[in-house]
């Protein structure tokens, strides 16, 4: 039976002692007196004083109150939430990658723009574009600068109408809230029975003020959209541009490319795809790629190679300009070349039929469990959606139960309530890097659940019993907000917070 | 290759026999014929060879700890001590996602509420988040958030602002209509405070930078507060986390919003790249209501027992979709854990120290280097100082790379206004030695070039 550590550690606050040092610094080359004028001057500043054993213990503790792909299942729908090659991390903490300036003379960072230079051949050969930029921090930062791209496109060809993306229902939130702030119109379109974009709704939405479409292909379902290039047509005839959402790729890796399937500008994912760590909800990496037509809009700098040397371009006038500091999160670039070195043309393909192959294993042996619900078509790609909707209806247990009892177990939840269109959805991702036995244990622990479910609700709905701590009151969280210390001292001195 | 990666490449058949299936390629029946297709990439190879590659082409860069560098001009070397990279690449920590789960995810939900309670301390703010991309998004971030407070469409900063940051804050205010604005310096290479009232009319945001790009402490900082203000704008301060030892609280001295760079704490320099951005905010429903990004909560469970969960989520994409108060999803929340340990590791005479030290380096750096160029400024300087000098500072740049030392930011392309100057920095790490040679060899490249 599964056991996370339960420590009642204090915040670091609470360990301080007056006087300890968890740190000592060089002295400064010579004591000069630089007078700070007075009212500038710092007044107070309570920060813990704590020594580095008491440092090194508290975050241990803390880290074994925290699961990570390294500690089981993580079948996070579209998070791809698979293995991290410990490789990676040798380069990514090199010490010739970390001690290197941003604005060094690129004759002394040659390895560095090598780098990014070799990963974007990689990335434009695996998607089909023409070229790339690795600024982007994350897939949101990638999205807006995919659509600020497709913005600036239509601007320079006197086309300032062109004011509505066009995004379906099923599609993460990022796309509308990115197309919103490059200022888009958001068109919402419906998913049809099957879960695919639905023809006639599109035909409907696009008009002369279309700037283009946000697709995710696998869907957010795990279905691939069938019609693509029928999709890809009517935008294009009306004028629009394909913004192809990378967080699936892991599902068509190595096999198809978006940039073949009529896609004008794409993001990916290099900590979904490429293997590069999450670390907790960052720093990821959202390089994105164009077509030749929008290859003048992209962010400055590029890095281009003469045959001889590296360097950076900063000579594009039609540039969309900068959406991130320097040139992305260089260390998750280093990670992911490592990554592509070693998978291959041939590992990459591997990667996605047997991502593929796990998603349908686990489909195909939870189908049919009493409570949960497959709703659309059965063959999917990386990721499936059941519903825990009739668990719901007929015992009062929700998908949020389901997902909280997993922990129980060991097991890391599904994504949850997502994509919107499925009720009670449970979104599984199992990814490649799982085992058989580890899909079998998650199919069990789902049907367990199942059962429990229909004997014993209770068991579930007060889960988690096995984790750190007791379900968490969110709306509390939610009702009375303690973010940092100095609000939670407040609160404690008033007596308003018993915790 | 890579199959050391994926356990069920060695049972294939027999998992699509067990689910009905006849080959991988029937699992893509849905793909349109022809879409499927080899790619023109290498062949995968050894972890060992990859290692050896790798190795080669690293190797090919010259880092800061092989040669003297003065650079800084947003980024700058700090020593980050052993055990904070120990402890972030504990595998609990770097290969977990957002909390989501917050029953399972509590260590992580604690350092990141420990991390926004530090940087509260550090700004004298209540309200912080969990990271943003860094600074200059942050900034970019404050910049719309003022616009819709304040139901204004101006911002107004200096033009003695961050190149870079300038950059980004452009993009992502351009899609939401906002104007820049910029006030011009004054003789001390500080913010003109009689410009800036002008141009502080209708303002939703005035931001300052501590210490700015010339690494200059803009010592009215408490005045352009007031000018905010007295026009009805959101006072916007961004920070150098290193310099809050020795300097007040921007919340003390009337900041609204703070952003800044959290990995000048905890990160190495890597090329850029990661780093994460500070915001935070008062405690106040309209400014919360209006904040970009996750943030995390103390709360109880069950049982009564405290526990940590992300709050206040419905500003966010996830729920928000098109209405969200910002698009982001993944942050840089590794990269915040670790500034929190390396400051909880300094604790507040560590913190003022570190403060005192690079003010004190800085201090004789801006001596010696006034033997070989003109201080164009006469103000207080934390880390990066500007000087002038009287050849075309390229031709100093590139003798002293020939020489083994690596100059600094030269300034003429972005303020042509101060002709051949550059920016050089320099932190607790420099060592004397390495200004002693720098200086040496400016005057002696000053000197062959006058001959």
């Amino acid at each position: 039976m599964f056991r996370q550590a339960k420590w009642d550690e204090p915040l670091i606050f609470e360990l301080s002692k007056p006087g300890r040092l968890g740190f000592t610094l060089p002295e400064p080359i010579e004591d000069i007196e630089v007078q700070i004028p007075e009212d500038l001057r710092r007044k107070s500043l309570e920060l813990p004083e704590v020594s580095e054993p008491e440092v090194v213990k508290h975050y241990t503790r803390l880290s074994e109150m925290n699961y990570g792909v390294d500690s089981g299942i993580y079948p996070l729908g579209s998070c791809t939430m698979k293995y991290n090659p410990k490789i990676n991390e040798e380069f990514a903490n090199h010490p010739k990658v970390a001690f290197i300036h941003p604005y060094q003379d690129p004759r002394t960072v040659q390895g560095a723009l090598q780098i990014m230079w070799e990963l974007e051949q990689w990335l434009k050969e695996i998607t089909g574009m023409d070229r790339f930029t690795l600024q982007p921090a994350a897939g949101a930062n990638g999205e807006f600068t995919g659509v600020m791209i497709i913005r600036a496109y239509h601007l320079d060809r006197g086309e300032a109408q062109r004011n509505e993306i066009i995004v379906p229902d099923s599609a993460h939130g990022t796309n509308p809230a990115s197309a919103a702030m490059a200022g888009f119109k958001v068109i919402e379109i419906p998913s049809n029975e099957q879960g695919m974009v639905d023809l006639e709704a599109l035909e409907n939405a696009v008009s002369e003020k279309t700037a283009g479409i946000m697709l995710t292909n696998p869907n957010t379902l795990g279905i691939f959209e069938e019609d693509i290039l029928e999709i890809a047509k009517i935008v294009h005839k009306a004028g629009g541009l394909l913004y192809y959402d990378g967080a699936n790729l892991n599902g068509i890796l190595g096999k198809i490319r978006p940039g073949d399937m009529g896609f004008d500008v794409v993001h990916i994912n290099l900590h979904k795809t490429f293997s590069t760590p999450h670390g907790g909800g960052g720093p990821g990496a959202g390089p994105v790629g164009v077509k030749k037509h929008l290859m003048d809009y992209l962010p400055v700098p590029l890095v281009e190679f003469d045959g001889e040397k590296y360097y950076l371009n900063y000579d594009l006038p039609k540039s969309i300009g900068k959406v991130k500091e320097f040139y992305g999160n260089f260390a998750v670039l280093v990670r992911a070349l490592t990554y592509l070195k070693i998978m291959g043309r041939d590992g990459l393909r591997e990667v996605a039929e047997i991502a593929v192959l796990n998603a349908n294993y686990l489909t195909q042996k939870l189908k049919g469990t009493r409570g949960y619900e497959l709703p659309h078509k059965e063959l999917r790609k990386h990721e499936v959606v059941f519903s825990a909707e009739p668990m719901r209806k007929e015992m009062g247990v929700k998908a949020l139960d389901v997902a909280k009892r997993l922990l129980d177990f060991g097991l890391h939840a599904p994504t949850i309530y997502f994509p919107l269109i499925v009720h009670e959805a449970l979104m599984i991702e199992p990814t490649e890097t799982v085992s058989k036995e580890e899909l079998d244990a998650y199919v069990e622990a789902l049907k367990r659940i199942s059962e429990e479910a229909y004997t014993n609700p209770e068991i579930v709905k007060s889960a988690p019993h096995n984790t750190a701590v007791r379900r968490v009151d969110d709306v509390l969280a939610a009702k009375k907000p303690i973010i940092t210390w100095r609000m939670y001292k407040e609160l404690k001195k008033k007596g308003e917070v018993e915790y | 290759m890579g199959k050391h990666y994926i356990p069920n490449s060695a049972h294939k058949e027999e998992m699509l026999r067990e689910i009905g299936f006849k080959s991988i390629e029937d699992l893509f029946s849905d793909v349109p014929k022809g879409f499927v297709k080899e790619f023109n990439l290498p062949e995968g190879k050894s972890e060992y060879e990859v290692f050896l590659e790798m190795n080669e082409i690293v190797n090919k860069n010259k880092t800061v700890l092989e040669m003297p560098t003065f650079l800084g001009a947003g980024a700058y070397f700090h020593y980050v001590p052993a055990h904070v990279k120990y402890l972030i690449e504990r595998s609990e920590f770097i290969t977990s996602y957002t909390p989501y789960q917050a029953e399972i995810s509590q260590g992580m939900l604690q350092a990141l509420f420990e991390y926004q309670s530090l940087i509260g301390e550090l700004v004298g703010l209540e309200i912080v988040n969990a990271s943003m991309y860094d600074w200059g998004t942050a900034l970019g971030e404050a910049a719309r958030m003022a616009a819709r407070v304040k139901k204004k469409n101006k911002f107004v900063v200096p033009k003695h602002i961050h190149p870079e940051r300038n950059m980004v804050l452009k993009t992502f205010v351009e899609g939401a209509d906002i104007e820049i604005e910029y006030v011009k310096w004054n003789e001390k290479g500080q913010m003109d405070l009689e410009e800036l009232k002008e141009k502080a009319k209708n303002a939703a945001g005035v931001y300052v930078e501590l210490p700015n790009f010339f690494g200059i402490i803009e010592e009215q900082i408490k005045e352009i507060g007031e000018i905010a203000h007295e026009n009805d704008a959101l006072f916007v301060v961004g920070v150098d986390p290193t310099i809050l030892g020795i300097i007040e609280a921007p919340g003390s001295l009337g900041a609204d919003i703070v952003v800044g760079e959290a990995s000048f704490l905890g990160s190495a320099l890597n090329f850029g790249g990661p780093r994460a951005g500070i915001f935070a905010t008062k405690n106040e429903r309209a400014l919360i209501r209006q904040m970009p990004g996750r943030i995390i909560g103390m709360t109880r469970d069950a049982e009564g027992k405290r526990a940590f969960v992300m709050t206040l989520q419905t500003r966010e994409q996830h729920i928000r979709r098109a209405k969200a108060t910002s698009n982001i999803c993944s942050n840089e929340a590794l990269v915040a854990v670790a500034a929190a340990i390396h400051l909880a590791s300094l604790g507040p005479k560590g913190l003022k120290n570190l403060g005192e030290i690079i003010l004190k380096n800085t201090a004789y750096f801006k001596k010696r280097l006034s033997e070989v160029a003109e201080i164009p400024f006469d103000a207080i300087n934390f880390k990066d100082v500007p000087a002038t000098f009287e050849i075309p500072y390229p031709i100093i740049h590139e003798r002293l790379l020939e020489r083994g030392i690596h100059g600094g930011f030269y300034l003429k392309p972005y303020f042509p206004e101060l002709d051949e100057s550059a920016l050089l920095a320099v932190t607790e790490t420099t060592r004397r030695e390495w200004i002693d040679e720098l200086v040496r060899n400016i005057g002696e490249i000053i000197n062959e070039a006058e001959l």
